[in-house]
């Protein structure tokens, strides 16, 4: 039995508000992966949840009208590795969540979970900043969009009303269109691991594959929430995919992050491994993308 | 006030069922509680494990972190789901005895779910494949390269192929 005090289940979106308005103290919970470990740890025993789990219409990848990638937030990360959709347009995505947890975690945890938690090692995370992917929530007085880069705050807190829930991630189209990408997790074993550090990179080449037309790069765990790497990517918009610019792109990334020593790795050693995957997932990005690097 | 108990129908082992249950109990509580399937064995109950695995509408899930509510129009099943009408073991069960692929037999229910998982799709895996599969799952006997060996035969087999280890 788990130590809760009271579940609430919600049938719908507008079930979940409700419920969410009613009940402001409740954790909202979507596959439970964190949620009921944290409950079984102790960290949220003796808590009201409000269970969105039974919502199917979260669920699913679709085009929207204007063939943005639509993400249910429910959709579990096994379903968003097979999505056909996903696979045409933003493969990379749904190879990073096939780097979480284990096959069962991948079953049942979902992308919602992954970005609510807010945490900065969410595999999910650094490919959605790189692809500016848009939060979608809904509340009582409607849906609201906005930037994942403005949607986490700080390390643990992400930009949730107390009557809104999160309803889709929107990979816009100007992100995938004739864009690819490359994630790389540092993790000291495979499986059921938390990344030491993220890197997703993706590149946009001109026509004759010559030119980096736009090149974007994030991280995980390369600070308190995930981020971009804006004096990177000025070294490389613009510029010739060769093997010199990407040392000097994987040596600009260091300008932007802030690691920090934690019991997993240290400060020096995250930057360290921060420069060598930038290279990596750049060179494998404009591979990708059909291009070479000189 | 939030209902303390719920009835739940769902299908295990390809019977329809419902039983009144606890709102806090987890899929691993109400399999081995109310259904006594004592094959879903509690492990480290964080999902970290695998020994409490079933599958679900056909996916593998750590029925420890699973609320038991959720299971509410599911079609479950567990190891006791595999046997024949008449007792007999699965492919899958077969495959593990030939190949030693069990010591103390704690995880084995647990492995054989996902390798039914595995085998459902038809798919031949390299061995590389087959071990990320098979990650979700701890033998603290270190039975690994055995239960890899298992599972790499039964999927052999459903295919109509020898293998070759």
């Amino acid at each position: 039995m788990y130590d809760m005090k009271a579940l609430y289940e919600a049938e719908s979106v507008e079930d979940a508000i409700r419920l969410r308005v009613e009940h402001p103290e409740a954790q909202i919970i979507a596959g439970g992966s964190d949620v009921l470990v944290q409950m079984r740890e102790g960290k949220r025993a003796g808590k009201e949840l409000i269970s969105i789990y039974m919502i199917d219409a979260l669920r699913g990848v679709s085009l929207d009208e204007e063939e943005n990638l639509r993400i249910g937030s429910l959709t579990s990360f096994s379903h968003i590795t097979r999505d056909p959709l996903i696979r045409k347009y933003c493969n990379v995505l749904g190879e990073a969540v096939d780097q979480v947890g284990s096959p069962q975690i991948r079953n049942i945890g979902t992308i919602g979970g992954n970005t609510c938690n807010g945490v900065t090692s969410a595999d999910s995370a650094s490919t959605l900043h790189a692809y500016e992917a848009i939060i979608e929530l809904t509340g009582k007085n409607g849906i609201r969009r906005l930037p994942i880069r403005d949607f986490y705050i700080r390390a643990g807190q992400v930009d949730i009303a107390p009557d809104e829930i999160q309803t889709a991630i929107l990979i816009p189209k100007d992100s995938y269109e004739n864009t690819w990408g490359h994630y790389i997790k540092y993790g000291l074993r495979n499986a059921m691991e938390i990344a030491t550090l993220g890197c997703s990179v993706n590149v946009r080449l001109s026509a004759d594959k010559k030119t980096i037309e736009r090149c974007r790069i994030a991280y995980g765990v390369a600070g308190p929430v995930p981020m971009r790497c804006p004096s990177a990517e000025e070294t490389a918009n613009g510029a010739a995919p060769t093997k010199e610019l990407a040392e000097r792109f994987s040596s600009a990334v260091i300008d932007d992050i802030t690691p920090r020593d934690s019991w997993r790795a240290s400060k020096a050693f995250r930057q360290h491994i921060a420069v060598e995957m930038a290279k990596r997932a750049l060179s494998r990005a404009v591979e990708l993308a059909g291009g070479e690097m000189k | 006030m939030s209902a303390q108990y719920k009835l739940i129908h769902c299908t295990i082992n390809g019977k329809e069922t419902e039983k009144m249950v606890d709102v806090r109990a987890s899929l691993t509580d109400m399999l081995r509680n109310e259904y006594h399937l004592t094959s879903v064995k509690k492990g480290c109950e964080v999902g970290e494990c695998g020994a409490c695995n079933v599958l679900i509408n056909g996916e593998a899930f750590n029925s420890c972190i699973y609320l038991a509510v959720w299971a509410e129009g599911k079609n479950i099943q567990t190891l006791e789901g595999l046997l024949s009408p008449e007792g007999e073991l699965s492919d899958i069960q077969q495959a593990f005895v030939e190949e030693s692929a069990i010591q103390c037999g704690f995880c084995t229910p647990g492995f054989i779910m996902t390798a039914a998982e595995i085998l459902n799709t038809g798919k031949l895996y390299s061995d590389d494949e087959l071990r990320k599969l098979l990650s979700g799952h701890l033998c603290r006997c270190t039975g690994y390269e055995n239960i890899l060996r298992a599972v790499k035969k039964a999927m052999y087999r459903r295919l109509g192929k020898e293998v070759d280890f």
